[in-house]
């Protein structure tokens, strides 16, 4: 089914965004827009076939801005996305066919569950929606039952209050699956499960992927549970990518100080690691008026007069491996930075 | 041994296996049922309702037959068990025949303006913004006149009678009705179901009636039911000042207007439709307070 659906074959995306920018105004007593929150500030990625992109950053980075956008949940302000060579609008495919292709399970299991809907019920809608016959899109919903583990002769007919939050978030997941999707989007999809739960759930995750040949985007801010299931983790802040490279290269090298302060803020098992000082104080800046040139500077601790003027551009520094941070782009006029490269 | 340890399962499963089988609808029902007020007030309103809809086999007496001679009877009078009125027409007839009219006029005007300020408040709600703006500002109008004085502007301007009538009652309690409705979707709209609902690729009319109508009926419909003792009430009022139904159709609010002047020749007589209005609305009132406890149990 899904070799039909691929077109461009492995190498092209199954996802690319470029530029992507949503800013929210805020509206004053009177309507009118004083200003912006700055949540999604052109941001381009690629997730790949197959593949397992994390996305980690502090709550507020825009993080679960992003994944809206990429449903078009909310409409981008600029920017673009394309799906497996097909741009969404511009004469490409509707919002509604991305829809069919893409997919996403929420946070809040209990939340994203309509109270009144049982859970078979919850799972056909989207069939239906998509023009399943009632009957079929009952059968269908509780095949996808079974692929999350859940039976349907005990689970089919439960409202979402008589189920624990794993088998809820289970619910979820079957629902996301259950339109065939090629992409599915995790928004913080286990963060709000107990361990022992979160750890059934991922595996269950992991195994899904590979039985319906799905492609994963997850978000977290738990870097331990993103580093078990990414391929390749994107970091952002206050509505920036940061640092984007594969799991293994971010954690032994994160090269932006930010990433490097959220590796080192993780709860160790170690005592003898134990995190003594906060490698990371106060809240990101406010997203209404970010810092100027380098976001991060404010916080960081090799911020110098560079970092004010010039917003750092995403660099190469290793294979697949990108980094926004003047201290390590050479020529950038950093003092850390080597002055090989030509400083223009 | 094992029959025990299975019967402990059983016991053990049951409740939970039972409030899976039982939808939302059938709880609120059991819970109703176990009101004790409650199922009063139903049986109080069950027996106006059946005794107006077969009025002309229940009543003992023609409710127009006018008798000079018999006028203002007390009740427990010879073939007149509550007395006459002051035309000499049978009171128990009257006010039998008058919970037609008084029913009709407590029920039809919510369930109308529940239909119709219930699809402006859950689109405004659903929408937002501008839709939203352009529905809620226009019954913040009406809602800014008292309602009573509304109803009888309205009935004056329309003229007097029951359909009028019946239409000023409408017009009065569609912005209340739509202002709930629209409060409570706007909360049900920033749900992550609906948004999930929406991530499928769903029409916004299909979401409204799958997702939304389910988690909205239910606050619109008690307040709906609150509504209908003010209904009775109001129509009353208006067909004592004269604005609703005319004579000599029985109605209870009319029958309180003309029997005022008899009030300190047979106050018996007088103040039995105000008692009827009062049970009927009293029991609405009970019946809808003990719905939205029933319905606030959301484990």
């Amino acid at each position: 089914m899904s070799s039909l659906r691929d077109r461009g074959g492995p190498a092209q995306p199954l996802l690319s965004v470029a530029g992507l920018r949503k800013y929210f105004p805020l509206r004053g007593p009177l309507g009118n827009t004083n200003a912006h929150v700055q949540a999604v500030d052109g941001i381009s990625f690629n997730v790949m076939k197959g593949e397992t992109l994390g996305v980690v950053g502090e709550s507020g980075c825009g993080k679960s801005t992003t994944a809206r956008l990429l449903m078009h949940l909310i409409k981008p302000d600029a920017g673009d996305i394309v799906l497996d060579g097909d741009p969404i609008g511009h004469g490409g495919i509707t919002p509604r066919e991305l829809r069919r292709d893409v997919q996403m399970v929420f946070q809040d299991s209990y939340a994203s569950l309509n109270p009144r809907h049982t859970a078979s019920a919850e799972i056909a809608f989207g069939l239906k929606v998509h023009g399943m016959k009632s009957g079929q899109a009952k059968e269908h919903a509780h095949a996808a039952l079974r692929l999350v583990g859940l039976d349907p002769n005990l689970f089919g007919d439960r409202y979402p209050h008589e189920m624990s939050g794993g088998q809820r978030q289970r619910v979820n997941v079957a629902r996301g699956i259950a339109l065939n999707p090629r992409l599915l989007i995790l928004d913080e999809s286990v963060s709000a499960l107990d361990k022992s739960v979160q750890a059934q759930v991922l595996n269950l995750l992991a195994d899904l992927k590979e039985r319906l040949n799905l492609t994963y985007v997850f978000i977290s801010h738990d870097l331990n549970v993103v580093r078990h299931v990414a391929d390749r983790v994107l970091v952002m802040y206050l509505g920036k990518i940061f640092e984007i490279g594969p799991a293994g290269d971010i954690y032994a090298n994160a090269a932006h100080p930010y990433t490097k302060a959220l590796l080192a803020s993780r709860l160790s098992m170690d005592p003898a690691h134990r995190v003594t000082a906060a490698p990371l104080t106060g809240d990101p800046p406010n997203p209404v008026r970010p810092p100027s040139g380098c976001r991060f500077r404010t916080r960081c601790a090799l911020a110098e007069t560079i970092c004010a003027t010039r917003e750092p551009p995403l660099n190469d520094i290793a294979v697949a491996h990108q980094v926004a941070c003047h201290a390590v782009t050479p020529g950038s006029g950093h003092s850390q930075a080597g002055g090989i490269a030509n400083a223009a | 041994m094992s029959a025990v340890a299975e019967k402990a399962v059983i016991a053990a499963t049951k409740p939970a296996r039972g409030r899976a089988t039982g939808g939302f609808w059938r709880r609120v029902a059991r819970h109703v049922l176990r009101d004790k007020v409650a199922l009063l007030c139903a049986a109080i309103l069950g027996a106006i309702a059946l005794s107006a809809i077969f009025a002309p086999w229940v009543a003992p007496a023609d409710p127009y037959k006018t008798s000079m001679i018999r006028r203002l009877l007390p009740p427990f009078s010879p073939h007149f068990i509550l007395g006459t009125d002051e035309l000499g027409r049978d009171m128990l007839s009257r006010l039998i025949y008058g919970g037609r009219v008084s029913l009709t006029m407590g029920l039809l005007p919510v369930v109308l303006a529940t239909v119709l300020g219930g699809s402006l408040g859950v689109i405004a709600g659903y929408f937002g913004r501008h839709v939203n703006m352009a529905i809620m500002r226009i019954i913040d109008v009406f809602y800014a006149f008292p309602s009573v004085l509304l109803a009888v502007a309205m009935a004056g301007v329309l003229g007097a009678g029951i359909v009028n009538s019946l239409i000023s009652l409408t017009l009065v309690f569609i912005p209340p009705i739509a202002r709930v409705a629209e409060s409570v979707t706007t909360q049900v709209r920033n749900q992550d179901y609906v948004e999930a609902a929406r991530a499928t690729g769903a029409s916004a009319a299909r979401i409204i009636v799958q997702q939304v109508l389910a988690n909205v009926t239910g606050p619109i419909l008690t307040y709906a039911s609150s509504l209908v003792s003010i209904a009775i009430i109001i129509s009353s009022g208006l067909s004592f000042l004269g604005l609703g139904a005319a004579p000599p159709i029985a109605d209870w609010g009319l029958m309180l207007n003309t029997l005022r002047q008899a009030i300190y020749v047979a106050p018996v007589n007088a103040v039995l439709p105000g008692a009827m209005i009062f049970a009927a609305s009293v029991s609405f009132n009970l019946l809808s307070d003990s719905l939205r406890t029933a319905m606030d149990v959301r484990a």
